[in-house]
């Protein structure tokens, strides 16, 4: 019985609203609320997305962004984890660098399109400096709140049984704030995976980003339709990606609090 | 090695401009069972700091022999190690430092979580974490046990449990053990010597002696006595006339 009802929650009642959506969306094209120029049918799309796979545009599209993305992320967690731990730990480093990067952080990442343009032309590089700048700040400060929220009395028992240096920092410090990354992972991997099609409309010259403006500017609407759809299909599968993380029997503790 | 493996003489501590100790001089005797009572803020989890070394006193000196290993209030696992990795960390500063299946084995059988070993810390109740807790301090073989306020997170029936199994696992592996307790049924009910503290700059009130072998009851003459004359100590008991006036 309740695998069963849990078998209609999960897939019958999602699948049932999406096709009450797309009825709602066929009859909108069919009464033509927008001209059809500007207001593709489903069948449209669907065809669409025959043409694109068939070119394998779309594909090629996708690995570019996934790729920019990849990259700016990784770099961005690499260089603000470390940077975060240090912070953390040490009042000085946070007193003169916390302001700066509040800054940094609360500036929309949009705004450095014109530079990443002007130093680093079209193409990857531009956008992995864009969602390096959406990502790493945010990280710096996930980083910083979690070490300051790690409870005393694990460094007591870490000094007790001998921990020190470079093992403390891996055995303690960074399994303590392991659940808190891993959150601040996921908000920020969505974070990136916005700014990507934003940066592609401008400074790329393929990706996601760039198909949906290159489809707007040839007004195929269709493919426009298309390239949003993998763009949201994508997001929500990158963030289930991402749920696995907490699923580590060593970080469960985090979330059954 | 001497009969004394923890020994203070004339310590006084403060923190800043607050004084915390004044020449405060005390002896533990090897497996001795050692609770300190006193108010709250009076200084008690800063003794055990200076007992374990943690903290350097102000002035005076603390002689400290062989290893000491601190039991904390709760949550002193590591959430993100199983009970058997938590049982584990006991033995990190030896030289041999892994658990051989036979010691872990031995361990989770005398704190009773036989088949826990690969538990999680919070898939287990708040006593049962305060019996791993106690499981790895055993395991590194070190002479004395440091307990601050072990029990005070739990409810009072598995407080009552958890100072029997304590009693039982003290007489299965003896060692030397300063108690530090708000609870004074407790401390008459554990200890051989109580140690009372008074307030702020503490320094010791009496010193009692239960003579009862263990286990003891709660209800024990010798323990309802003890706990009579402690709260005598801290001014904390109903004066007769006072009773009489409610009635």
């Amino acid at each position: 019985m309740k695998e069963k009802s849990s078998l209609v929650r999960t897939y019958i009642l999602p699948l049932g609203v999406a096709l009450i959506f797309i009825a709602l969306w066929a009859a909108l094209s069919a009464i033509q609320v927008f001209p059809k120029s500007a207001f593709p049918s489903p069948l449209d799309v669907v065809y669409g997305f025959r043409e694109e796979i068939r070119t394998g545009r779309l594909w090629d599209d996708l690995v570019a962004s996934l790729f920019r993305v990849s990259m700016g992320f990784v770099l961005a967690v690499v260089l603000s984890v470390p940077l975060g731990l240090l912070l953390g730990h040490a009042a000085a480093a946070r007193a003169a660098l916390l302001p700066a990067v509040n800054f940094f952080r609360s500036l929309s990442p949009l705004a450095w399109i014109p530079f990443a343009i002007l130093w680093f032309g079209v193409g990857d590089l531009p956008v992995v400096f864009l969602i390096f700048m959406a990502t790493f700040f945010s990280l710096v400060l996930a980083v910083i709140a979690a070490v300051a929220n790690i409870p005393s009395v694990y460094f007591r028992v870490a000094a007790d049984y001998g921990f020190r240096g470079w093992s403390l920092l891996w055995n303690v410090t960074l399994p303590a704030i392991m659940p808190q990354i891993i959150t601040a992972l996921r908000v920020t991997a969505g974070v990136a995976w916005l700014v990507v099609v934003a940066a592609e409309m401008i400074a790329g010259r393929d990706g996601l980003g760039f198909a949906i403006w290159d489809a707007r500017n040839g007004l195929r609407t269709d493919l426009l339709v298309c390239g949003m759809i993998v763009i949201g299909i994508i997001g929500v599968l990158l963030d289930r990606l991402l749920v696995r993380l907490t699923r580590l029997p060593s970080v469960r503790w985090g979330y059954e609090r | 090695m001497s009969d004394k493996p923890l020994s203070l003489e004339h310590v006084s501590h403060s923190f800043g401009a607050s004084k915390v100790f004044e020449d405060l001089s005390l002896e533990i005797e090897r497996g001795e069972f050692v609770a300190i009572v006193g108010p709250s803020g009076c200084g008690k989890t800063t003794l055990l700091n200076l007992l374990s070394g943690y903290l350097r006193p102000t002035s005076g000196v603390i002689r400290r022999e062989g290893a000491t290993r601190m039991v904390y209030q709760s949550d002193g696992l590591f959430p993100w190690l199983t009970v058997r990795e938590n049982i584990a960390l006991g033995l990190r500063h030896l030289k041999e430092g892994k658990l051989s299946e036979a010691q872990l084995k031995d361990l989770l059988e005398l704190i009773r979580l036989e088949g826990f070993s690969e538990h999680y810390p919070h898939q287990l109740s708040g006593g049962m974490r305060q019996r791993v807790e106690l499981a790895r301090a055993l395991a590194g073989e070190a002479d004395v046990l440091l307990m601050d306020e072990p029990f005070s997170s739990l409810d009072y029936q598995t407080r009552l449990r958890m100072r029997r199994m304590l009693v039982r696992v003290l007489t299965e592996r003896p060692r030397t053990v300063v108690f530090v307790t708000h609870d004074i049924e407790e401390a008459a009910q554990l200890a051989d010597r109580i140690l009372v503290l008074s307030e702020r700059p503490a320094h010791l009130i009496s010193e009692l002696r239960v003579q009862v072998e263990r286990p003891r009851d709660p209800t024990h003459p010798a323990v309802v006595s003890t706990v009579k004359t402690i709260l005598d100590e801290l001014g904390l008991r109903e004066s007769a006339s006072e009773l009489a006036e409610v009635k």
